[in-house]
């Protein structure tokens, strides 16, 4: 690569990057506006994030969402993980390529078919709404990003691997935790990371199968946006932007300085187990 | 493997740590279940003094929980699966749940207070008697504008929308029945026409505004008018209130040919489990000075006609809010028009939405 | 040894069971039904005779279509370039990072920056261009959906190019093959299953937007999505509302049929 070209692609990636922060420092910025809106600075206030920390309903509802995200995508992982294996040992193309497809229903379909049919099964089965119908429907719609993330991984395992092992004489269960789910560590994490956004992230399946007072931070955000989106909302979401930020770089330097400690011990390059994601 | 362990294990604490931290708040608010009320309301619709008011004064816990569409809580009600004690629905959708058997009867000897609403307001036909609702707060449709950029009283008519001035600034409300409503009052027509040949024409004179609409939205219809984003907007009566606080140039006003009457009601739903909550915070609100400082926390029409006699008279004397009783002859409640009709008038409007001129 | 691979495949297909198939019948079985609840095959005629709703299709797939290589657009050279990037894993997760912040507190801040006195206006206003209606436009809907989708497309296409075997790019060089060459014939070729699943995590999605139909298209622009929400939580015809919804899962399937893994690429794996 020559050395013009480098700078140009950075230029590039640089643009990207603008681009993709630009409404979210838009949205930090006026987390400081006086003025109440979004349109006009009037002049510097930290009382937005005063508020924040004053509403404890809002407190509480920050909580419970990221408990939800948090743990619906950790069971999603654990069961869109087996599912991948699953399906990667079906043998026949067809049966495969079916259930790939019912997997991916739940990816594709609008969220308002799906909360609307989770509420009819809800319902149907008598489930009484609120943390647990919540959770459920997440881990439900959490699951097939979990697979699409890992099937990948497990296709770019070397078969000939397994054989081995099994010739060998190692067991199922060695089979599985020394050497596929190593190999497909990168999928586990990345899927994990996904579920969890789609999580965090999801309003309309939420606004139907919560209920009893329970409630997460997209859907109150929703319901409070028909005053115009108030600036206490920009403030947390500085704090959880943040938040996140310190968490991602925090987590990668770690990751990067325990690597390097393994490096040196080992003594052999491990550029896979580098990966994060 | 161990690495996924770790991490799966790290997550499994930090859950731990937030259930335990959200319990703990829940129990700081006190919301245990036996003596809450599950109040089911549109978002920001209340004075939230006014629930720590209540809280202080009766012991009960209100865990307030929002709706944006009367549908939406029509599904969550009808559904069941949820306990809401009191909720707040307009008055076509409180017409179809009696019909639907979905609300308590209400025992007007618990209630305390009802001398104070303007009998004027009750006894409707979706409600008779008022044996199922109580009015919260009421309104109408009209039209807005911005008097910097539109001659002050050269807006009156629903037909004034079709000027062509107007072209690319005016903003519809998105409900179908307030903009199939508004070409049928233009023509002369109920807003709750069932008569094929009356829709076909309203729809079809709606085509025609296509030019002038800028965008049918909903509740940004406020936002954008205090920017000015547009100068021209159809809305209820009780958004343009906000507006104006925020921008003094802006005017309301009321087609005289007719338009339309909303109610937001007090129900209890048969799902309800604090009834005897649900009574003392509608008692509660129907307190004069409870209901005068919610109305000017809210903006919207009170019912309560002992709360504007201490309200300021600039509120209570402001025709744009409080019509005459000349216009108010005009306004038309709108009628549950059935799920045949409400289809029609749903399919004339996506079609509007999708014209193109 | 076959035991523990179903064991595997037991929550899984709880899942599949109770969250896929038993919502996928019901909606099957409600696109039979009229508002009166008479079984009928009405919806799907109303459907396919109604220009309306054909129209709705075409423009929705139109719109899908031109999101989903706007995001290819950008995202395939920065998936490309991030690879190649020092701290790649910290980039890419910085790229995943903006889908935390709320969708309806972005499409807010796109109103702020696309309104009549917002930034861009400011900025076309200081430059002497004057300022332009840009919201309830085609193009800031495009813009703010491709905006959306950008990070959902970036990824699969990254992870294509990362498990990429470096020796391939090496034996290309070898053969004496220029970098355009090598792109061209190894690592397109080689990424492109990463790419169909970018273009299958975003043109379907894309087909069903509905909440930045109106707060950024002010509702001149009406997806399936759109028409989905008014069935269901509109007018509550939800027998309508499913036969767009089994519509919609049908052209995912032909999606999913058309870009779908073929013959499992080992032809490359074997050489």
């Amino acid at each position: 690569m020559t050395k013009k070209n480098f700078k140009w692609s950075n230029l590039y990636l640089l643009l990207v990057f603008v681009v993709l922060y630009a409404p979210i420092m838009y949205l930090i910025f006026y987390s400081f506006n006086e003025g109440g809106t979004m349109t006009s600075f009037t002049g510097f206030t930290w009382d937005n994030y005063a508020a924040v920390f004053e509403d404890t309903r809002l407190m509480g509802i920050v909580l419970d969402t990221f408990l939800v995200a948090l743990l619906a995508s950790l069971l999603a992982t654990v069961i869109g993980t087996f599912g991948a294996i699953g399906i990667y040992y079906v043998k026949k193309r067809n049966t495969r390529n079916t259930l790939l497809s019912m997997n991916n229903i739940l990816l594709v379909s609008p969220d308002v078919i799906i909360g609307a049919s989770f509420l009819i099964l809800f319902t149907f089965i008598g489930f009484r709404l609120g943390f647990t119908s919540v959770l459920l429907s997440h881990v439900a719609f959490s699951i097939p990003i979990v697979v699409l993330m890992v099937l990948p991984k497990l296709q770019e395992m070397n078969p000939t691997m397994l054989k081995a092992a099994q010739d060998l004489g190692a067991t199922n269960l060695q089979v599985l935790t020394k050497i596929v789910l190593p190999a497909i560590t990168p999928g586990i994490l990345a899927g994990y990371f996904m579920a969890f956004t789609y999580s965090l992230d999801d309003f309309a399946v939420t606004f139907f199968v919560t209920g009893n007072g329970f409630s997460t931070l997209a859907v109150e955000i929703y319901s409070r946006a028909r005053q115009g989106v108030s600036l206490e909302i920009n403030a947390l979401s500085t704090l959880m932007f943040l938040f996140a930020l310190i968490l991602v770089i925090g987590y990668y330097f770690i990751q990067q300085y325990n690597m390097s400690k393994k490096h040196k011990q080992n003594g052999k390059k491990n550029t896979k187990a580098v990966t994060l994601l | 493997m161990k690495r996924l362990v770790t991490l799966a294990a790290i997550i499994l604490a930090a859950c731990g740590v937030l259930y335990y931290s959200s319990n703990k708040l829940d129990q700081a608010q006190g919301i245990t279940g036996e003596n809450t009320l599950n109040l089911y309301n549109w978002g920001d619709y209340i004075d939230p003094e006014l629930i720590t008011k209540f809280e202080e004064e009766t012991g009960y816990v209100v865990s307030y929980e929002t709706f944006d569409s009367n549908e939406a809580m029509y599904t969550k009600i009808s559904q069941g699966g949820t306990a809401y004690d009191l909720a707040v629905p307009s008055e076509y959708m409180i017409e179809r749940m009696i019909e639907e058997d979905m609300l308590i009867e209400l025992d007007h000897s618990k209630i305390e207070g009802m001398e104070h609403l303007d009998p004027d307001l009750l006894d409707m036909a979706f409600d008779p008697g008022n044996q199922y609702s109580m009015p919260y707060f009421w309104g109408t449709l009209g039209i807005v504008y911005n008097i910097k950029f539109i001659e002050e009283g050269s807006i009156e008519h629903w037909d004034d929308l079709w000027k062509p001035e107007f072209q690319d600034n005016l903003m519809l409300i998105d409900g179908a029945r307030e903009v199939i409503g508004l070409s049928l009052n233009s023509l002369g027509y109920s807003v709750n026409s069932k008569n094929d040949a009356e829709l076909a024409e309203a729809a079809e004179k709606l085509d025609t505004l296509t030019p002038n609409v800028k965008a049918v939205v909903a509740d940004e219809i406020k936002m954008y008018m205090i920017q000015e984003e547009s100068s021209i907007a159809v809305t209820f009566s009780g958004e343009v209130a906000d507006m104006m606080w925020e921008n003094e140039d802006l005017q309301y006003v009321i087609p005289p040919e007719g338009s339309n009457l909303w109610f937001d009601n007090f129900v209890i739903p048969k799902t309800a489990q604090n009834t005897e909550a649900a009574y003392a915070f509608i008692s509660f609100m129907l307190d004069p000075e409870n209901a005068a400082q919610n109305a000017e926390y809210v903006g919207y029409s009170t019912p309560n006609l002992s709360a504007l006699d201490i309200m300021p008279a600039e509120i209570t004397e402001d025709e744009q809010f409080y019509p005459s009783k000349d216009t108010m002859e005009h306004l038309e409640v709108y009628e549950n028009l059935g799920q045949e009709y409400i289809g029609i008038y749903n399919d004339y409007f996506l079609k509007f939405k999708m014209h193109r001129n | 040894m076959k035991q523990t691979k179903t064991f595997y495949f037991v929550p899984y297909s709880i899942w599949l069971l109770l969250f896929v198939v038993a919502p996928l019948m019901l909606i099957l079985y409600q696109s039979f039904f009229d508002i009166q609840g008479n079984f009928t095959f009405a919806n799907y005629a109303t459907y396919f005779q109604s220009g309306t709703y054909l129209t709705m299709t075409f423009n929705s797939i139109f719109y899908a279509f031109l999101i989903t290589l706007f995001t290819l657009l950008i995202s395939y050279p920065t998936a490309y370039l991030l690879v190649r990037t020092k701290h790649k894993q910290l980039w890419l997760l910085l790229i995943i990072l903006p889908t935390w912040i709320n969708l309806l507190l972005k499409a807010y801040a796109f109103i702020g920056i696309f309104s009549m006195n917002g930034t861009v206006n400011d900025f076309l206003s200081f430059t002497g261009i004057g300022r332009q209606q840009i919201l309830f436009t085609d193009m800031s809907f495009l813009l703010v959906a491709s905006y959306i989708e950008i990070p959902f497309m970036i990824l699969p296409i990254y992870n294509a190019l990362e498990e990429m075997n470096p020796s391939y790019l090496k034996a290309s060089n070898d053969l004496g093959a220029n970098s355009w060459e090598t792109f061209r014939r190894v690592i397109f070729p080689l990424s492109l299953n990463g790419v169909k699943s970018g273009v299958q995590a975003v043109f379907i999605p894309s087909l069903s937007l509905f909440m930045l139909t109106r707060l950024i298209g002010g509702n001149r622009v009406i997806t399936l999505g759109t028409a989905i929400e008014q069935h269901f939580l509109v007018t509550e015809n939800w027998g309508m509302g499913s036969t767009i919804g089994v519509i919609l899962i049908i052209a995912m399937f032909l999606m999913m049929l058309v870009t779908g893994e073929k013959k499992k690429k080992g032809a490359v794996h074997k050489k």
